[in-house]
C-alpha cells in the first residue's frame, strides 16, 4: 500500500482535515434532511378546526377527551373519540389499537397521526402522561390560548 | 428525630465537601504537604456523613414516617418492604441524595486507590471532586431536601410509589446509572487536575483508564437494565424509544466509549492527548446535561421528574460553572499540549481516530434530535414539535454501521502501522463485502427494504467470527485489558445481532379477543381462556390466562394483568412472557372493549434477549479490564511519583 | 507557547447551547404563568355549590375581603398533604377560604370532605374544568390570594405546607389586609 508509506507530516494533516470537513459536511446535510422530514408539529383543536393544520402530513394534536365521546366499534380494536379545547373547537379522532393506561375521558391526551380530507384525525398513536395530576404542557397551553382572548399579549407581558 | 439527624448530617457533609474543595488545593498553592494530605480523611468523613444521611432516609421509609414529605409522597404503608427501600430513589429528592452519596463514594475510592499519584496530583483531583460534591450537596439542601417535614399536621398514609417503579428493574437501574454518570467525574477531575499542572503524559492516561472503564461499565449496565425494564414494564414490547431521558443516558455512553479508546491511544502512543482531555470533559458534561434535562422539566418525557423551576435554575447555573469553567480552562491550557507521535493510515491510531469521529458524530446527531424541539420552540416563538424515532434511526444506523466495520478490523491492527498484508490477506472477503454492505444500507435506510438486515447481520456475524478466531489463536490474549476488550466487542456484536433480528423478524398483533378465541402468530397458537380477578398486596388486577402451544405442543401459560393500584387508582399493564434465548413470546392485556372482549397485544420476538445479554457482556468486559496487572503496578511503585515526572 | 484559537470552539458550542437551554427553560417555567393573571380580576364564573346543589355561586360571593381560593380534587394526593394546614388556617385565622373542586365527581368530593373535614366556606363545582382553565391551572393543588376587590394578587402552585403559609402566603395576606384597612 503506497498510501501507508506516506511520511510527510503536513500532507498527512491536510488529508485528515479534508477528510473531516467532507465527512462533517455530508453528515450535516444528511442529518438536517432527516431532521426536517421527521419533525411533528403540534396543533391545537382550534387550529385544526380553522384549517391551519396540513392534511395528510403527520402531526400531533392534543386536547381534552370529551366526556362520553369514546365510541368503540363492534368489531376489532377500532374506536373514535373527540378532543376539544373545552370552548368551541372539537376534533374527532379515529384510532385502532390499544390505548395507554392513563387514557381517560376528561383527561388531556396527545394523538400522533394525520388529518384526512373530511377533517377526521386518524391517529397512529395516542399518548397520555403517566402522571395523572398534570396534563401534557402542549395541551395545557392550547387550552389556555383558546380560553383567553388576549393570551398572547398577556403571555408576553408576563415574561418581561 | 431520625430525619433531623439525616438533615443535619447532610449540612455537615456540605461543610466537609467545601473543605475538601478548598484545603487540598490550598495545600498545593502553599506547597504545604500536610494540607495536601487532608484530602483522604475529609473524603472518608464526607462519605460516612452522606451514607448516614442516606441511611436515615431509608429508615424513615421503612418506618412509614409520613411526617417526612418525601416519604409521604412516595411510599405507603401497604407497599412491600423491598419497594419501600427502593422508593428512596423513586423520585427526585431521594434519587439525588443517592447521586450525591455515589459521588462521595467515587471520591473516597480515589482517595484510597491513589497511591500511584503524587501528593500534589492527588490533592488537585480530590479538590475538583470536592467542588462537585459541594455543588451536589448544596443543590440537595437548597432546592430538594428529602428530609422536609409536613409538621405539625401530616397525612395518615402515603401517596404510594408510582406503580411503574414498583419493579425489580427499577430497584437496580438508577443506582447503576448513577454509578456510571457520577463515575465519569473521576476522569473529569483527573483531566482538570492535569490541565492545571499543564503536564499531560502517559501516566495521566494510564491512571484515567481503569476509572473510565469502571464508570462506563456501570453506565452500560444501567442503560441495559433500563431498556429491559422498558421492554416488559412500559413499552408494550418495545426496547428503545429515543425518548429524551433515554438519550440523556445514551450520549455520555457514546462519548465515554470514544474516551475509552482515545485514552488507550494516549497511553500507549502519546497521541490525541488534547482531544482525550476534551472527551473526558465532554463525557462528564453530558452526564450533567442529562441530569439537567431529566430534572428541570425542560424536555417533556414519560420519565421526567416533576418540575420545579428553582431546581432548573440551580442546575443551569451549576452547568455553566462546571462545564463552562472546565472548557475555558481547556481553551487556556491545552495549547501547551503537544502530541508528536506519528502514525499511518493503517495503524491502530487511525482506527481509534475513526472510532472517535464516528462516535462523536453519532452523539452530536442524538444531541441535536434531543434538543431540537427546544431549539425550534425558542426560534419560532413557542411552536411545539416532537422529533420522531425515524430521525434517530435514519441518522444513527448508518454511522453505527461504519463503526462496526472499523470494529471488526481494528483488533488486528497494530500501533504506528499495520502491514498491509495482515489487513488484506486476512480481511479481503470482508473488505470486499464492506462497501457493498454500506451502500446497500444507505440505499435501504431510505427505501425501507430488508437488505439492511442481511447486511448488518453479515457484519455482526463477521465481527463474531473474527473475534472467535482471535480467541483461539494461542497466546493472542496477553492481558486482562485485552480480554476485556474482546468481551466488550463480542457483547456489542451479540447486541447488534439481537437488535437487527428482533427489529426485522418480530411479529406482533393487537387483537380483540373473547374467551375461547385463538390466534395464530409466527407458528404459535394463543388461546385466550378468560379473565379473573386477583388481589395483590396493594392492587387489584384483571388477570388473563393464555395457553400458548406450538404444533399442538404446550409452550407456556401466560398470565398478563391489568392492575389498579389501590392508593392512587393508577392503572398499570403488567405483561407476561415466556422468555427464551432464541425468542420471547409476549402477551399484554389492553382494556376491556366489550362485554367479555379484551384488547390484547401479542408478540413473538426472536433474539430479543441478545440485546441485553450483549449489553451485560459489554459491561463485564469493562469490569474485566480493571483486573489488568498494569493498573496494579501503578500502585506498587508508590514510592515513585508517576504523574508529573515520568515522561 | 502560542494560543490555539480552535480550542475555544468547544466553549463556544457550549455557550450557544446554554443560551438555548436558558431560553427554552424560560418558556417552560410554570411559575411565569401566574404573572398572566396577577393583578387581573378573578375570572367570571357561574358554577354550582358543591354542598348545595342548584345554588349558583358567582364572583360576588368571594369578593369583599381578602380571601384564599384553593383548587382541589379527590384524585390529587398533594391536596391531602395540604389539607391539615388548610383546616388549621380556616380554624385559626379569619381569612375566608374558598374551594374550587376541579375535574372531579360530586359524590366522591362530598365523601372526601366528610372524611377529612371541610376547611372551605364553600366549594364550587368545576367538573368541566372551565374555571380552572381560565385560571391557567396546571394541576392541583393551587392556591390564589385575592384582595378585597376580587383581584388575584398571588398564586401558589403545589401544596400549602405550614412553611409556605408562614413564609409566603401569610405575609401576602397581611400586606393586602393592611392595604384595604388603610
Amino acid at each position: 500500500m503506497k498510501f501507508g508509506r506516506m511520511k510527510n507530516h503536513r500532507r498527512n494533516r491536510l488529508l485528515i482535515i479534508v477528510f473531516i470537513v467532507c465527512a462533517a459536511a455530508g453528515a450535516t446535510t444528511f442529518t438536517l434532511f432527516a431532521l426536517n422530514e421527521n419533525i411533528n408539529l403540534f396543533y391545537s383543536p382550534e387550529q385544526i378546526v380553522k384549517g391551519e393544520a396540513p392534511v395528510g402530513k403527520t402531526i400531533r394534536a392534543g386536547g381534552m377527551v370529551l366526556d362520553d365521546s369514546v365510541i368503540r366499534y363492534e368489531e376489532g380494536l377500532g374506536m373514535s373519540f373527540v378532543i376539544s379545547d373545552l370552548k368551541s373547537a372539537q376534533v374527532k379522532v379515529e384510532f385502532e389499537g390499544i390505548l395507554p393506561d392513563m387514557f381517560r375521558e376528561g383527561q388531556g391526551v396527545i394523538a400522533l397521526g394525520q388529518l384526512n380530507d373530511e377533517g377526521l384525525f386518524v391517529a397512529e398513536e395516542v399518548l397520555a402522561k403517566h402522571d395523572e395530576n398534570y396534563m401534557p404542557p402542549e395541551v395545557a397551553d392550547a387550552l389556555k390560548a383558546a380560553n383567553q382572548p388576549n393570551a398572547n399579549m398577556l403571555d408576553k407581558a408576563g415574561y418581561e | 428525630m431520625i430525619p433531623e439527624f439525616g438533615h443535619f448530617s447532610l449540612i455537615l457533609a456540605l461543610g466537609l465537601s467545601v473543605a475538601l474543595a478548598i484545603l487540598p488545593a490550598l495545600g498545593v498553592y502553599r506547597r504545604d504537604a500536610l494540607l495536601m494530605q487532608t484530602g483522604s480523611s475529609i473524603a472518608t468523613g464526607l462519605f460516612v456523613l452522606l451514607a448516614f444521611s442516606f441511611g436515615c432516609l431509608v429508615y424513615s421509609f421503612t418506618q412509614d414516617d409520613f411526617s417526612v414529605a418525601y416519604v409521604a409522597n412516595n411510599s405507603n404503608s401497604a407497599l412491600p418492604m423491598h419497594y419501600k427501600v427502593s422508593a428512596v430513589w423513586g423520585a427526585h429528592e431521594g434519587s439525588f441524595l443517592l447521586w450525591t452519596l455515589i459521588a462521595s463514594g467515587w471520591t473516597l475510592a480515589v482517595a484510597i486507590f491513589s497511591r500511584g499519584l503524587t501528593f500534589d496530583m492527588k490533592a488537585r483531583v480530590l479538590s475538583v471532586l470536592g467542588l462537585l460534591c459541594a455543588g451536589f450537596a448544596s443543590f440537595l439542601l437548597f432546592t430538594s431536601n428529602p428530609f422536609d417535614r409536613n409538621l405539625p399536621f401530616y397525612p395518615a398514609d402515603g401517596a404510594d410509589l408510582n406503580p411503574l417503579l414498583q419493579d425489580f428493574g427499577l430497584i437496580v437501574h438508577p443506582p447503576m446509572l448513577y454509578m456510571g454518570y457520577v463515575g465519569f467525574a473521576v476522569p473529569f477531575a483527573l483531566a482538570i487536575a492535569t490541565l492545571t499542572t499543564g503536564r499531560l503524559d502517559a501516566a495521566w492516561a494510564r491512571w484515567s483508564r481503569p476509572w473510565t472503564n469502571a464508570a462506563w461499565a456501570f453506565l452500560t449496565i444501567g442503560i441495559t437494565l433500563g431498556s429491559w425494564w422498558a421492554y416488559y414494564e412500559l413499552g408494550w414490547g418495545g426496547w428503545w424509544f429515543w425518548d429524551a431521558v433515554e438519550n440523556a443516558s445514551f450520549m455520555p455512553w457514546l462519548v465515554g466509549t470514544a474516551l475509552i479508546h482515545s485514552l488507550a491511544a494516549s497511553e500507549k502512543r502519546g497521541v490525541f492527548k488534547s482531544w482525550t482531555v476534551l472527551l473526558a470533559i465532554s463525557t462528564f458534561s453530558l452526564s450533567l446535561l442529562g441530569a439537567f434535562l431529566v430534572r428541570s422539566g425542560v424536555l417533556t418525557s414519560v420519565h421526567a421528574f416533576a418540575v420545579d423551576p428553582t431546581r432548573g435554575v440551580f442546575i443551569l447555573v451549576f452547568l455553566i460553572l462546571v462545564i463552562g469553567g472546565s472548557l475555558a480552562l481547556y481553551a487556556w491550557k491545552a495549547s501547551g499540549i503537544r502530541s508528536d507521535a506519528q502514525f499511518e493510515w493503517t495503524s491502530r491510531e487511525a482506527m481509534v481516530l475513526t472510532n472517535n469521529l464516528l462516535l462523536v458524530v453519532a452523539t452530536a446527531s442524538v444531541l441535536l434530535g434531543t434538543l431540537y424541539p427546544l431549539l425550534y420552540e425558542v426560534m419560532t416563538d413557542g411552536k411545539k414539535i416532537s422529533v420522531g424515532p425515524p430521525y434517530f434511526n435514519r441518522v444513527f444506523v448508518p454511522i453505527v454501521c461504519l463503526l462496526f466495520v472499523a470494529m471488526a478490523v481494528s483488533p488486528f491492527s497494530r500501533w504506528r502501522r499495520t502491514s498491509g498484508d495482515i489487513l488484506i490477506r486476512q480481511h479481503w472477503p470482508f473488505l470486499l463485502a464492506t462497501p457493498i454492505v454500506i451502500s446497500l444500507v444507505t440505499y435501504v435506510v431510505a427505501a425501507g427494504i430488508n437488505f439492511i438486515t442481511i447486511g448488518v447481520e453479515t457484519l455482526a456475524v463477521w465481527i463474531l467470527v473474527l473475534l472467535a478466531r482471535h480467541w483461539w489463536q494461542a497466546g493472542s490474549i496477553r492481558s486482562a485489558s485485552q480480554l476485556g476488550m474482546m468481551l466488550a466487542h463480542t457483547g456489542i456484536a451479540v447486541a447488534i445481532l439481537g437488535v437487527v433480528v428482533t427489529t426485522t423478524y418480530s411479529e406482533g398483533r393487537d387483537v380483540r379477543m373473547n374467551p375461547g378465541d385463538s390466534i395464530d402468530l409466527a407458528g404459535y397458537e394463543f388461546i385466550f381462556e378468560g379473565v379473573q380477578k386477583v388481589r395483590g398486596p396493594n392492587y387489584l388486577a384483571d388477570q388473563a390466562t393464555f395457553n400458548v402451544t406450538r404444533d399442538g405442543e404446550f409452550v407456556a401459560n401466560l398470565r398478563p394483568e391489568k392492575r389498579v393500584y389501590s392508593v392512587g387508582q393508577n392503572v398499570m399493564t403488567e405483561a407476561d412472557m415466556d422468555p427464551g434465548l432464541l425468542r420471547d413470546v409476549y402477551v399484554a392485556l389492553g382494556e376491556n372493549v366489550g362485554e367479555n372482549a379484551w384488547a390484547v397485544r401479542i408478540h413473538v420476538k426472536p433474539f430479543v434477549r441478545w440485546i441485553w445479554l450483549g449489553g451485560l457482556l459489554v459491561a463485564v468486559g469493562g469490569l474485566v479490564t480493571l483486573l489488568d496487572k498494569r493498573y496494579r503496578r501503578i500502585r506498587e511503585v508508590a514510592g515513585r511519583p508517576l504523574v508529573g515526572t515520568v515522561a | 507557547m502560542t494560543f490555539n484559537k480552535s480550542l475555544l470552539i468547544p466553549l463556544g458550542v457550549f455557550a450557544l447551547m446554554v443560551v438555548f437551554l436558558a431560553l427554552g427553560f424560560g418558556l417552560k417555567d410554570p411559575r411565569l404563568l401566574p404573572s398572566v393573571l396577577i393583578d387581573k380580576p378573578f375570572p367570571k364564573f357561574e358554577l354550582e355549590d358543591l354542598r348545595q346543589p342548584g345554588r349558583l355561586r358567582t364572583i360576588a360571593d368571594i369578593s369583599g375581603e381578602v380571601s384564599l381560593v384553593n383548587v382541589w380534587a379527590t384524585w390529587c394526593f398533594n391536596c391531602l398533604i395540604e389539607h391539615p394546614e388548610l383546616l388549621r388556617i380556616s380554624r385559626e385565622t379569619d381569612v375566608p377560604l374558598y374551594g374550587v373542586n376541579y375535574n372531579d365527581e360530586n359524590a366522591k368530593a362530598l365523601n372526601w370532605l366528610a372524611r377529612h373535614e371541610n376547611p372551605y366556606e364553600f366549594s364550587i363545582v368545576d367538573d368541566k374544568g372551565t374555571l380552572a382553565i381560565d385560571l391557567g391551572v396546571y394541576g392541583a393543588p393551587e392556591t390564589f390570594v385575592l384582595d378585597a376587590n376580587g383581584v388575584i394578587r398571588f398564586r401558589h402552585v403545589g401544596p400549602v405546607t405550614p412553611e409556605v403559609w408562614r413564609q409566603t402566603l401569610l405575609p401576602v395576606v397581611e400586606h393586602l389586609q393592611g392595604m384595604s384597612d388603610g
